[in-house]
């Protein structure tokens, strides 16, 4: 089950993210690495994830992000990130992560009543 | 095309596909405690997505890895038979839209691949698998592509077809395959509205063409209508699929809501459908169809279909051919990484 | 007459290319690579329309002798409507292909395909910045559409250059060999045609020749990076943009006009 982890972008800190490439480390020594895609659809968006592809290095992810995931002007700039350096949250912490903040309500705009006179605010 | 999705603009299109976790308790990677299974199936009861770091059980995985790989293959392997005709398009514009769809058919696997990658099995090895033959595709992409009409009848029934059967999974529980499948979907429509419009262009020509057009149809209609996979009470992994939601409907919903759509359209081109026992039923609300040749289908799944030999050997011919290249690129990347000339650029 | 030649030599560049590259299509080395070099494929294509759109203008323009006097092939010859795009790239013979005899080359493996791509995008690279000023508007016009193109063209080949040269053992040798098979092919580029020769006159157009010191420069410095040797073969073949082919176009155009040969005068 271990290989799941080292073939996905979904690496905890435990993984070898962060270290350096080390391609005799890679199980499969002949496969061209994984890369995430991010593009920016236009100016002032964020870059979102767009999906992933194969490269031997940075520059070329780059280009095959461009002729994979542009072709239908999607973007106008685009990250690429190697799989394996891309950090995430445990699913096995999510509770204790994510549901304390469920009963923050007043951190809403909408948890305060403020008198229709005053208008928009 | 109506895709029953919100995720379909890329600007708001945000797969969190590593920031997002769900409240499970620890996966045990030997023994799927049925605690955990539990949980697998209230989230898939609830209509829930499952995610790459999520428990999920080992059957579940694989079925996934099986049908997101063979669909991958399909797309794959489907770039040949037209990919035959683009040097012979007959025009530079069906050129163009012809290479730009072969292409998208390459895109369409290369995000397959990416969404089984995250199962825990590399392109590589599923690459492996389709060469040895122990991996499936589409059995439509072993007959011939005679003439230029059946560009046309690939893109309306082939691809309409796979639309019938790719719009639900649009919605299916494993979150990468749902996002790819959203990006194929809107990219297959293009594919179904051109190939219309060429056998269209065919019908409403010159008796030439009318008469390449109707051939097509004959030799294609079949084909077509056994994509959808054997019928139901012969289709042993529909079932759990179902259950899963992998599988939105079953192969004989979607064959009949295809022949449904397909026999109209076939109508307005003014051409015939070869099933002569093609008849409208009142009272169903669907078009009866003849018998359905499964010995064919089920030869051409095992390998004796017209062109299997060949697709498979074009398959590994340009996966061998291409090994030094990719071996190439990798060994110059560890040169540029070991001498350190490559600086990374200022994120932009 | 020389003008609507001229286009058509840069109009049947194109074409050969993208007829050529577009084989690679489902049989790309990976798929990354295969959806690339159909990107690129896709441009010349679309490079190509334009020019045979421009060139059927001029064609159309031509008094009534000379439209007969421009092309050998029968089949063009008896076009009675005005000329069109596919009329130029289907109905004329290999002897009325204006293209360099580089772009008909074979394919061959990924190395050579990457050569000939190589050569041929550096030139056409400095040739379209050149034509980018000429007063030719529908010309300059078409340049600048197409430079954008051919800028990331020639970083995706030099690139594979790099890649390939400064690669494996193997790949290195397959480069080189791909360099030394296409060399003899790319003095074309620069000697001047007829045609070439009145576009420069005319002021629409640089003075090919001018070009060759750039492109043998960017030449020498991918290769310096791709650790490959510039061949000290010096003799080069020419005769494409004159009519006079290797014999690989007449396969190209076989495929390439094979509907409307046999299917003549229908719309697809």
């Amino acid at each position: 089950m271990k290989t799941i982890f080292q073939r996905y972008g979904d690496y905890g800190d435990r993984e070898a993210a962060g270290s350096a490439p080390d391609a005799s480390q890679n199980t499969a020594a002949k496969e061209w690495p994984l890369w995430e895609v991010f593009i920016r659809s236009k100016a002032g968006l964020d870059h979102k994830h767009a999906g992933s592809l194969h490269a031997a290095d940075a520059q070329m992810a780059v280009e095959n992000a461009r002729d994979v995931y542009t072709r239908r002007m999607e973007g106008v700039s685009i990250w690429v990130v190697e799989s394996k350096y891309i950090h995430a949250s445990a699913a096995a912490d999510s509770e204790s992560l994510y549901d304390p903040s469920a009963d923050k309500v007043y951190r809403h705009p909408t948890f305060y009543t403020i008198p229709d006179e005053i208008g928009h605010m | 095309m109506h895709i029953e999705n919100q995720q379909t603009d890329p600007a708001t299109f945000n797969p969190s596909f590593c920031l997002e976790s769900v409240p499970l308790k620890a996966y045990v990677k030997t023994v799927f405690m049925s605690a955990t299974n539990d949980a697998f199936e209230a989230r898939i009861a609830a209509d829930s997505f499952i995610e790459p770091r999520d428990a999920m059980p080992d059957a579940y995985r694989k079925t996934l890895i099986r049908q997101i790989s063979q669909h991958a293959h399909s797309e794959y392997v489907g770039m040949l038979p037209e990919g035959n005709w683009i040097s012979r398009a007959p025009s530079l514009k069906r050129k163009a839209v012809l290479l730009a769809k072969v292409q998208d058919e390459a895109g369409h696997g290369l995000y397959l691949y990416s969404a089984a990658e995250t199962l825990g099995i590399s392109r590589d090895q599923m690459l492996e698998q389709l060469h040895d033959g122990t991996a499936k595709y589409s059995s439509i992409f072993n007959y011939p592509t005679l003439t230029w009409a059946d560009m046309g009848a690939i893109g309306w029934l082939v691809d309409g077809a796979a639309i019938m059967n790719q719009v639900p999974l649009c919605r299916t529980s494993y979150g990468p395959y749902a996002r790819a499948m959203i990006r194929v979907c809107k990219e297959e429509s293009f594919h179904q509205r051109q190939g219309f419009e060429t056998i269209m262009r065919l019908a409403q020509g010159s008796d030439v063409q009318k008469k390449m057009a109707q051939d097509a149809l004959n030799r294609w209609w079949w084909p077509s209508i056994m994509m959808f996979g054997p019928p139901d009470d012969n289709s042993p992994n529909t079932e759990q699929s179902m259950r899963w939601k992998i599988k939105r409907f079953t192969n004989d919903e979607l064959r009949q809501k295809f022949i449904d759509v397909t026999v109209e359209q076939a109508k307005f081109l003014g051409l015939t459908v070869p099933d002569p026992d093609l008849k409208w039923n009142e009272e169903s609300g669907h078009y009866d169809y003849g018998a359905i040749d499964w010995t064919e289908f089920w030869n051409v799944v095992k390998g004796n279909g017209p062109c299997n030999r060949e697709r498979i050997e074009a398959r590994r011919s340009a996966w061998e051919s291409g090994a030094w290249v990719r071996e190439a690129a990798l060994a110059h990347s560890r040169k540029r990484q070991a001498r350190q000339v490559s600086v990374p650029e200022p994120v932009a | 007459m020389l003008r609507l030649f001229y286009v058509l030599q840069l109009a049947d560049n194109a074409l050969i290319h993208s007829q050529l590259l577009s084989a690679w299509c489902g049989h790309g080395p990976i798929l990354e690579q295969d959806i690339a070099i159909t990107n690129t494929a896709l441009d010349h294509i679309g490079q190509a329309r334009s020019l045979y759109q421009y060139a059927s203008e001029l064609l159309n323009a031509l008094p009534e002798s000379e439209k007969a006097a421009a092309f050998s092939s029968p089949l063009l010859q008896q076009v009675s409507r005005a000329v069109q795009e596919d009329d130029l790239s289907s109905l004329r013979d290999g002897w009325d292909f204006r293209n360099v005899v580089l772009v008909e080359q074979p394919n061959g493996d990924w190395a050579q395909t990457i050569a000939k791509s190589f050569f041929y995008d550096v030139f056409q690279y400095l040739l379209y910045q050149e034509l980018l000023k000429s007063p030719d508007t529908q010309l300059s016009a078409i340049a600048e559409k197409s430079i954008k193109e051919v800028t990331y063209h020639k970083k995706w080949s030099s690139e594979w250059v790099i890649r390939l040269g400064d690669g494996t053992a193997e790949s290195h040798d397959r480069m080189q060999k791909a360099v030394d098979t296409l060399w003899s092919y790319t003095g074309e580029l620069f000697m001047p045609s007829e045609a070439d020769a009145f576009a420069f006159q005319s002021g629409m157009a640089p003075d090919v020749a001018v070009l060759k010191d750039s492109w043998l420069a960017e030449v020498t410095a991918i290769f310096d990076q791709a650790t490959l040797q510039l061949p000290s073969n010096n003799w080069m073949q020419k005769g494409g943009k004159q009519g006079m082919h290797t014999e690989h176009l007449g396969y190209v155009l076989t495929d390439l006009q094979f509907m409307q040969r046999a299917y003549p005068n229908m719309e697809w």
